[in-house]
């Protein structure tokens, strides 16, 4: 059994909180540098370039990259020979991104009644934390200041099951269709098949966190995020909308097996601001 | 590479008439912040006869909600918000006398007709990038609604900034033109936005 204090969770979340909406992952931003080589449209990489120059800009200057510093995600992966000492770790997790948000001069976007009054809280707590216990005596935190642009436009649904790959297809194409500018493009897409509905949604996110060019383990799979790059920057979509051929950076699919009446698929938007940072105690 | 059409606020029907769909405008004069809660609140204040605490006539709305200013800024990070959102308010707000708006993402049918008949514009300034936007907001202050915070109304002083045409005063609409135009999927574009934004 290893010992983590409590207090070195808060600091190391209110660290990964300041960051992450700072610095923009190399692997994206080199996904969207590769993108631009391979534009068609002068418009649309006038709009890269844009982005590529915030990243800069945020960096030099210490400005958010987006005036939308999210919802606080937090994926949590707990070692089980862990104890965390001198505190809730719940509570720890909160009290990192209460500070993190106040010393960032980042944006708290969090109402506290979703449907009346919608508050806001003050300090963009409560963060969405997902926890899962793995082997071993480490703590990984992994966070996702998550957009509203984006996530608002997840989107799920039930197949009949002998539908199988191509409803998943047409269903991610008519998802990015459907949000046009909204989630902001050129996105990363995550997708989530099979489980149960909770399950596919939260494998959906939790794709997010992969490196831009990653592939999936499974050669199928990985066959099908090849065939969802290709028919998603078919739609024309476009860096911002405008029309162009950089719709997608990525396509990241991860599946589990569900019930035999079931074909679950779930869509996880994330924009080109596409903010991660992880950090193992 | 477009050049940049240099427009300064409050816009006049001959500036608007000008503009066509994926031109580039660099934007200098005073803007107006305003989202969600700031415009219900003008919409109902107009609605009971009371005096808007700005002046719409001419002007341009900016659906931004920034971050706190580090000290020695005047704003922070101030990007676009997803204009779908304030779609059921915008034909009303075209009406009390706004020409020009700046958000990110497409509009609904309602408010391309609504732009059409009040001779207005609708622009986009990239989205996600808040910082860069920065650098052209040379004065910002709240002007109402202080207890929406990031939400108040601010009048901002900008100089150059930059944004694109995508919805003008005759019915063209870039972000359909241009999906069209690289389109290379036989997939038909499915009819209306998703819901949500």
């Amino acid at each position: 059994m290893r010992e983590i204090p409590a207090p070195a969770i808060a600091d190391a979340i209110a660290k990964l909180a300041v960051e992450a909406t700072h610095f923009l992952p190399e692997d994206v931003e080199g996904a969207i540098r590769s993108a631009r080589a391979g534009e068609k449209s002068p418009l649309a990489i006038q709009v890269i370039d844009e982005i590529l120059e915030n990243a800069a800009v945020a960096r030099e200057r210490m400005l958010p990259l987006c005036q939308d510093t999210g919802t606080a995600v937090v994926h949590v992966e707990l070692g089980q020979d862990v104890h965390v000492a001198g505190g809730y770790v719940v509570d720890a997790i909160n009290e990192g991104i209460r500070r993190g948000y106040a010393e960032g001069y980042l944006r708290k976007s969090i109402a506290a009644r979703p449907f009346s009054a919608r508050t806001n809280t003050g300090d963009n707590t409560p963060g969405v934390i997902h926890f899962e216990i793995v082997p071993g005596d480490e703590l990984k935190l992994m966070f996702m200041p998550k957009g509203g642009g984006c996530e608002n436009m997840s989107r799920y649904q039930n197949f009949l099951p002998g539908m199988g790959r191509k409803a998943v297809v047409d269903f991610v194409c008519e998802t990015v269709d459907l949000a046009g500018g909204n989630p902001c493009p050129p996105l990363i897409i995550g997708v989530g098949i099979g489980g149960t509905a909770e399950k596919a949604m939260t494998i959906a996110k939790h794709a997010l966190f992969r490196k831009v060019g990653s592939r999936n383990a499974d050669p199928e799979v990985a066959e099908l995020e090849d065939e969802l790059i290709e028919a998603v920057n078919a739609l024309g979509v476009g860096p911002q909308a405008v029309g162009g051929t950089t719709t997608a950076l990525d396509v990241f699919v991860e599946t589990h097996p569900t019930h035999i009446t079931s074909l679950p698929v779930a869509v996880s938007m994330q924009c080109h601001s596409a903010r991660t940072r992880q950090l193992v105690l | 590479m477009n050049d940049s059409i240099a427009i300064t606020t409050p816009l006049t029907d001959d500036v608007i008439g000008r503009l066509k769909p994926g031109d580039h405008v660099s934007i200098s004069g005073v803007i107006y912040t305003a989202r969600d809660a700031a415009h219900k609140r003008l919409i109902e204040m107009a609605d009971r006869g009371e005096a808007l605490p700005l002046e719409l006539r001419g002007q341009i709305v900016y659906y931004v909600g920034p971050t706190p200013p580090r000290p020695g800024m005047v704003i922070g990070s101030a990007g676009p918000t997803t204009a779908m959102r304030l779609d059921p308010y915008t034909p009303r707000m075209l009406e009390l006398g706004l020409k020009g708006i700046i958000g990110k993402g497409g509009r609904g049918p309602a408010v391309r007709q609504a732009i059409v008949a009040h001779h207005a514009v609708y622009f986009i300034a990239v989205g996600g990038t808040g910082a860069l936007l920065n650098r052209h907001i040379k004065k910002a202050e709240v002007i109402a609604f202080e207890d929406l915070g990031t939400e108040a109304i601010r009048r901002l002083e900008v100089e150059g900034f930059p944004a694109i045409v995508v919805n003008d005063c005759r019915g063209g609409d870039l972000l359909e033109e241009g999906r069209r135009q690289y389109r290379t999927s036989a997939r038909p574009v499915p009819a209306g936005q998703a819901a949500g934004g």
